[in-house]
């Protein structure tokens, strides 16, 4: 797991702060391409309040359409984030280092964007202080039965705590870019970085954090995706209403938030040349670390679907046969297991494939357009009604507007990290010193291997 | 007696040890003493001695007060306006625990960060005496020396290869 080369703290510094120091020229245009889609984004939530969520294709019965995909989607994607890099970081694994930070980053932007989405399918989203108990005069709290309000309680904890994680460990990066900059960005960093000087004291508090908020973040993180599915599971629409949702929303999360991390990891070697930091052997672990996830959410997409059908219960029998044998949602399944699974798992067990940045790009993008459609797949059907009477049928026809929201969360999510790409390190750069100290080859024979010094 | 603070700037990380074991010969004790870097090296590369600390505390009382605050907002709020909706007990137990999980995580979290600020003694918003070649790859020696012993110091950190030394 180590094909680096030997590089001394200034080349270091020379190549993970040039994101900060030096702007590429693509940079610019870039920003201004995303701006102007984000600018859709926020004109068409400002349509929304404006004129109501009738401009969009939600109506009776189906009240729950692409903003509470957007919603699951998301916070799936921000799930692998702190995952990986907390059970990295407690297992020590030398192999985190360039993959923590941008984990971490992608876990923030992609759960702020997740977040929003349930205020715009609010309607009224300047109501959302409504969730907590700040109505002392009368005494109307907010029912703490409800998994809506679980939801911004775990989703409130899970930023929180991944914006910490993000900001304490840029402490150290924050001192050196305090170091290398004069100005306004010297004061900037002076204060963001608290005064930190790297004494023996500082660094190892921050290992004693890293393996603390590892330890706390990982429960949260298992936590929010299941409260997220019991906003399904708890209700009595058919087929949410299963007591597998939880895991299954879990592992779902996981699979298309590591392949959403492969996707960042290789868009960045690419675009900042980072090939001494991110090597084929990064994803080659990943790749395989996938096929293990891929498969376990396999057997939970095929438990619910089991579930409904054992049951033999006439609405959920009614819901499964929309799902596999109604156009489009049957071919929607087909595309979800096709895209989700055997393709990437069967390209995924070669290990030329795995090394192949081009193929783990193209693969993990497949994988999170079938999660996309999974997320669609699990919600509409069951609303449509279908299972009752005719005259309460509903068909749903997302419009231009929802399109607008699904295409502007992506570019929201690309923007977040470019701005934090031009502001912080997304390598962390005092982590990556450590690797190369940490870094000797030792003879065994006519081979000489990487030995890796530790505690 | 006033002390005054001196950096010695250094290239290598033996010249480092080789000048802990000077001072504390020369009669510094551990705390009058700090070593900058850039990269962290393992504990006790240089011989020098980490004070205590009390981090894992912080957590638990987080935790506790977290856990505390969301069994008051679930518990506290249901009882103050007493509406039995769909049937449900008023104090229902397994929802009350999913905020209370998330009560006590987030104290948890808090406190753990808070508590790393204040034992790395964070914010110091003053550098004091400090080379920014330490973030490329140098190692400094800072020594809060009594004005009298500043001479003798300053000649100590020569002799043991500083490159260059500041002082305060």
């Amino acid at each position: 797991m180590q094909e680096r080369r030997v590089l001394t703290d200034i080349q270091v510094n020379r190549s993970l702060l040039s994101t900060v120091l030096d702007t590429p020229n693509w940079y610019w245009p870039v920003v201004g391409a995303l701006s102007i889609i984000v600018g859709g984004f926020v004109t068409t939530i400002i349509l929304m309040i404006t004129f109501g969520l009738g401009i969009t294709g939600l109506n009776r019965p189906v009240f729950w359409g692409f903003m509470i995909v957007n919603f699951v989607f998301w916070v799936g994607i921000s799930h692998a984030g702190v995952m990986i890099s907390s059970i990295l970081r407690i297992c020590q694994a030398e192999w985190r280092r360039p993959v923590t930070r941008a984990a971490e980053v992608l876990t923030v932007f992609a759960l702020a964007t997740a977040a929003s989405f349930p205020l715009i399918h609010m309607g009224r989203m300047w109501r959302f202080y409504w969730v907590f108990p700040y109505d002392f005069d009368r005494m109307i709290w907010p029912d703490v039965r409800s998994p809506l309000i679980w939801d911004p309680s775990a989703i409130f904890t899970y930023l929180t705590g991944a914006s910490m994680f993000v900001f304490m460990a840029l402490l150290p990066d924050l001192g050196n870019l305090r170091d290398r900059t004069t100005g306004w960005q010297r004061t900037f960093y002076a204060i963001a970085s608290l005064g930190w000087r790297g004494n023996p004291r500082q660094f190892k508090l921050q290992f004693i954090l890293g393996i603390l908020l590892s330890g706390l973040i990982l429960p949260v993180f298992v936590s929010v995706h299941s409260i997220v599915s019991w906003d399904f599971a708890v209700s009595l629409v058919p087929a949410w209403h299963a007591t597998v949702f939880a895991p299954y929303f879990v592992i779902g999360a996981v699979h298309s938030g590591v392949s959403g991390v492969v996707t960042m990891m290789v868009v960045l070697r690419k675009l900042f040349k980072w090939d001494d930091f991110i090597t084929p052997d990064h994803f080659d672990a990943l790749g395989r670390l996938l096929i293990a996830v891929a498969t376990a959410w396999l057997y939970f997409f095929m438990l619910d679907l089991f579930f409904g059908i054992y049951g033999g219960e006439s609405r959920e029998l009614s819901v499964m046969d929309q799902r596999l044998l109604t156009m489009p949602w049957g071919g929607m399944f087909f595309l979800i297991i096709v895209l989700g699974y055997i393709v990437p798992v069967s390209a995924w067990l070669f290990r030329s494939v795995r090394r192949n940045l081009t193929w783990m790009f193209v693969l993990s993008i497949l994988v999170n357009v079938s999660m996309w459609l999974e997320r669609l797949w699990l919600i509409v059907p069951g609303l449509q009604n279908k299972e009752r009477l005719p005259f309460d049928w509903g068909v749903y026809e997302p419009g231009l507007f929802e399109i607008m929201l699904v295409v502007g969360s992506f570019a929201v999510v690309c923007l977040g990290l470019l701005v934090f790409i031009k502001l912080f390190p997304l390598i962390p750069v005092w982590e990556e010193k450590e690797g190369q100290l940490f870094q000797a080859e030792i003879r065994i024979g006519k081979r000489r291997v990487p030995a890796i010094i530790r505690e | 007696m006033p002390k005054r603070t001196i950096l010695g700037v250094y290239q290598k990380p033996d010249d480092v040890a080789e000048t802990v074991t000077r001072l504390r010969q020369a009669g510094y004790a551990d705390n009058d003493f700090d070593i900058l870097s850039g990269t962290p090296y393992p504990e006790g590369t240089f011989g020098e001695k980490v004070a205590a600390h009390r981090l894992y505390v912080f957590p638990l009382v987080g935790a506790i007060c977290g856990f505390s605050i969301a069994l008051l907002i679930t518990a506290g709020t249901q009882l103050s306006y007493p509406m039995v909706t769909g049937g449900k007990p008023l104090l229902s137990i397994p929802p009350m625990l999913i905020i209370m999980y998330e009560g006590t995580m987030l104290g948890a979290i808090l406190a753990t960060v808070m508590g790393v600020i204040f034992e790395s003694r964070l914010p110091r918003f003053d550098l004091g005496v400090y080379d920014t070649r330490i973030t490329e790859g140098y190692l400094g020696v800072l020594v809060a020396s009594p004005e009298e012993k500043l001479g003798y110091t300053e000649q100590l950190l020569r002799e043991t290869g500083a490159e260059d030394i500041k002082k305060r």
